[in-house]
């Protein structure tokens, strides 16, 4: 038993250290806000929080499979979109506006797989150009922002329950527990991590390599997807902007290292992804609350980013063979 | 027939014969269109425009060639614009004569970050260069919102971006073919570019051959930084103006237009050839869908199709039973 924590926390020490960061990062914020720890101002760092931690949930499906997903961003953007126009009307019209929007992202996701196991492209290049097809569909929908949404599920997803605790939260809870969890104890979850930590082993293995990796870019753009929803719920409109989906992947990215996934594929949970948004997010209304200067926010942004990804250079620290550095 | 199919097969030179052979299907297609696209003025308009994209994709090339990517293009071809202007300002006719190299310094200096961090601190070049590209961010907004620099580029730079200086061949094309030739030279024709190659390959490996593989990668990056920043010089030459995220839309084409031209992204493999092509290969690409009048819908969804397409026909992967 004893020897299981100390596997455990050695596996999740990343994801442990997000969460860490992110309690300390959010007191600090908390402390120094004028307002303190009120319902609103919990509800409103949901509301900012959850839609990138969403997306970097996403992120993290593919880069486990030591691949990576450069079109999250615009497929949140597309959902956004569809999500304007569908997502409207009678209760039962929104309910199915919701499905096709959950469909369109899945759908994109699956033609990412779909390219990168049949024709066999590298991810990287495969999504910077399925991504840049999802943003021209999304400028059609929307040439211009606006549109509407179902203002009573808007206002039931954003606002705050009783005791003060932000529905959007209680979202991404059970986006965790209905997508990530269940996929995770998975034989394709399993499957995904030893794809990524070797490919050619988990092929010998028997191994389902192609299907392994069309679940993972599939339930990708569908958490994508989910995300871009909520941001329509927040917005109350759809936006086709090429600077909000570039924002949202390279953040997606960012916030998978800080939560201690590998690059490279093999290690890492959606958890700590989560917790790395949530960081991500927080530091920027830190700067906010302590009166920074607007001009050097972007600086700081830019060098706490930088920090936080270099802090995995501190394992360099332990290499005892100087051949270990180089894969 | 068969033994020179194979022998192309074996040379690696059928992506860059597979762009090229686009190209002139692209060219075609455009004539049908309009007759203008065979004339060699408007050819000379794209080549010079082509150049931007060029001398980025020069750098962009080298780190894919060590199997790294670098995704700090945006913000340091700003720099280069940014500064070399702010150059100009600031000290007068010295600052007039220097802005040009002070510029692309700049953009070096900030290379030389990425490859310490990739090479020295061994993250990853896609998040660090993420991380140095938002920073190159805050320290533009402080520059241009803290001091108000000037931001109009100096005549020499407006005079190599868009002169015509010999026999009518745009100024900015030969500083590619200057940089394409240092390139060709340097990956050819040096140890470092063959030890480029072979940190592309397997870094282990070259680092037990003896080569000092953290050098070679901390001048990659050097140098496509400093190329990043002398394409943002040109650019601010050609529109006259330095501004903010002038160089957003530069990213996705360089990375696309090496690749295209053959290159691996996983490093190790590709001809400077080819990104050659690969760039003339983008810009035409673009050039035609804008003169065709299609919208920016039609346009970013054609792009994106257009590169998967041509990566299907000639650029996939091995089978895993293989």
């Amino acid at each position: 038993m004893n020897d299981d924590w100390k596997f455990h926390l050695r596996e999740h020490k990343g994801a442990y250290a997000a969460a860490a960061m992110f309690v300390v990062i959010f007191a600090l914020y908390i402390l120094n806000h004028q307002a303190g720890w009120t319902a609103p101002v919990i509800t409103t760092a949901a509301n900012k929080g959850v839609l990138l931690a969403i997306v970097a949930m996403a992120q993290t499906l593919p880069v486990l499979t030591a691949g990576i997903d450069l079109s999250v961003g615009m497929v949140f953007v597309l959902a956004n979109c569809v999500a304007s126009h569908l997502v409207v009307g009678t209760p039962l019209q929104a309910a199915f506006g919701v499905v096709a929007v959950l469909a369109v992202g899945a759908l994109c996701g699956w033609i990412n797989g779909a390219i990168i196991v049949y024709g066999r492209l590298q991810p990287i290049i495969t999504t910077l150009a399925t991504g840049t097809v999802y943003y021209g569909i999304s400028l059609g929908l929307r040439p211009v922002p606006g549109g509407d949404v179902h203002a009573g599920l808007a206002d039931a997803l954003t606002g705050s329950l009783p005791g003060g605790i932000p529905a959007m939260g209680v979202v991404l809870v059970g986006v965790v527990l209905l997508v990530w969890v269940p996929y995770r104890r998975s034989v394709s979850g399993r499957a995904a991590l030893a794809i990524g930590s070797s490919e050619a082993a988990a092929y010998m293995s028997g191994v389902n390599i192609g299907r392994t990796k069309l679940i993972a870019y599939t339930l990708a753009g569908l958490l994508a997807a989910i995300g871009g929803l909520l941001l329509t719920f927040v917005t109350y409109s759809g936006e086709a902007s090429s600077t909000i989906g570039g924002v949202y992947t390279l953040n997606s990215i960012a916030a998978v290292v800080i939560g201690g996934t590998s690059l490279a594929g093999g290690a890492g949970t959606a958890i700590g992804s989560v917790f790395g948004a949530l960081v991500l997010r927080t530091i920027g209304d830190l700067l906010f609350v302590f009166d920074l200067e607007p001009l050097w926010q972007p600086l700081f942004q830019g060098f706490i980013l930088l920090a936080a990804v270099s802090l995995g250079s501190l394992q360099l620290l332990k290499v005892s063979n100087r051949l270990d550095l180089f894969k | 027939m068969t033994a020179l199919a194979l022998r192309l097969k074996r040379s690696g030179h059928i992506p860059v014969l597979a762009a090229a052979g686009c190209t002139v299907v692209l060219l075609l297609v455009g004539s049908m269109y309009s007759q203008n696209f065979l004339s060699a003025d408007y050819l000379l308009l794209q080549l010079q425009i082509a150049s931007f994209l060029g001398i980025i994709a020069t750098g962009a090339m080298l780190v894919i060639l060590l199997g790294g990517i670098d995704l700090s293009v945006p913000w340091l071809v700003t720099v280069g614009g940014v500064m070399s202007a702010a150059a100009a300002g600031w000290w007068g006719a010295t600052g007039e004569a220097v802005a040009i190299p002070f510029g692309i310094a700049c953009g070096a200096l900030l290379g030389a970050v990425n490859g310490f961090g990739v090479a020295y601190l061994r993250v990853p070049s896609m998040i660090f260069t993420l991380g140095i590209n938002a920073v190159a961010q805050g320290l533009i907004v402080v520059q241009t919102g803290g001091f108000a620099p000037q931001d109009r580029s100096t005549p020499a730079m407006h005079l190599i971006a868009t002169g015509r200086s010999l026999l009518g061949i745009p100024n900015a094309l030969l500083v590619w073919a200057v940089v394409g030739g240092a390139t060709l030279f340097l990956l050819h024709r040096t140890t470092l570019g063959r030890s480029i190659y072979a940190v592309g390959n397997r870094e282990r490996a070259a680092y037990l051959s003896g080569v000092d593989t953290r050098r070679v990668v901390l001048m990659c990056f050097v140098i496509a930084g400093a190329c990043s920043a002398a394409a943002g010089v040109l650019l601010t030459g050609y529109s006259t103006k330095a501004y903010q995220a002038m160089g957003d839309a530069y990213l996705l084409p360089a990375i696309a237009a090496v690749v295209l031209g053959g290159t691996n992204i996983l490093g190790g493999r590709g001809s400077y050839l080819g990104t050659v092509v690969g760039v003339i290969l983008i810009t035409l690409l673009q050039s035609i869908l804008s003169v065709m009048q299609i919208p920016e819908m039609g346009r970013q969804i054609i792009y994106g199709i257009v590169i998967i397409t041509m990566l299907l026909v000639y650029g996939r992967g091995r089978r895993h039973s293989d």
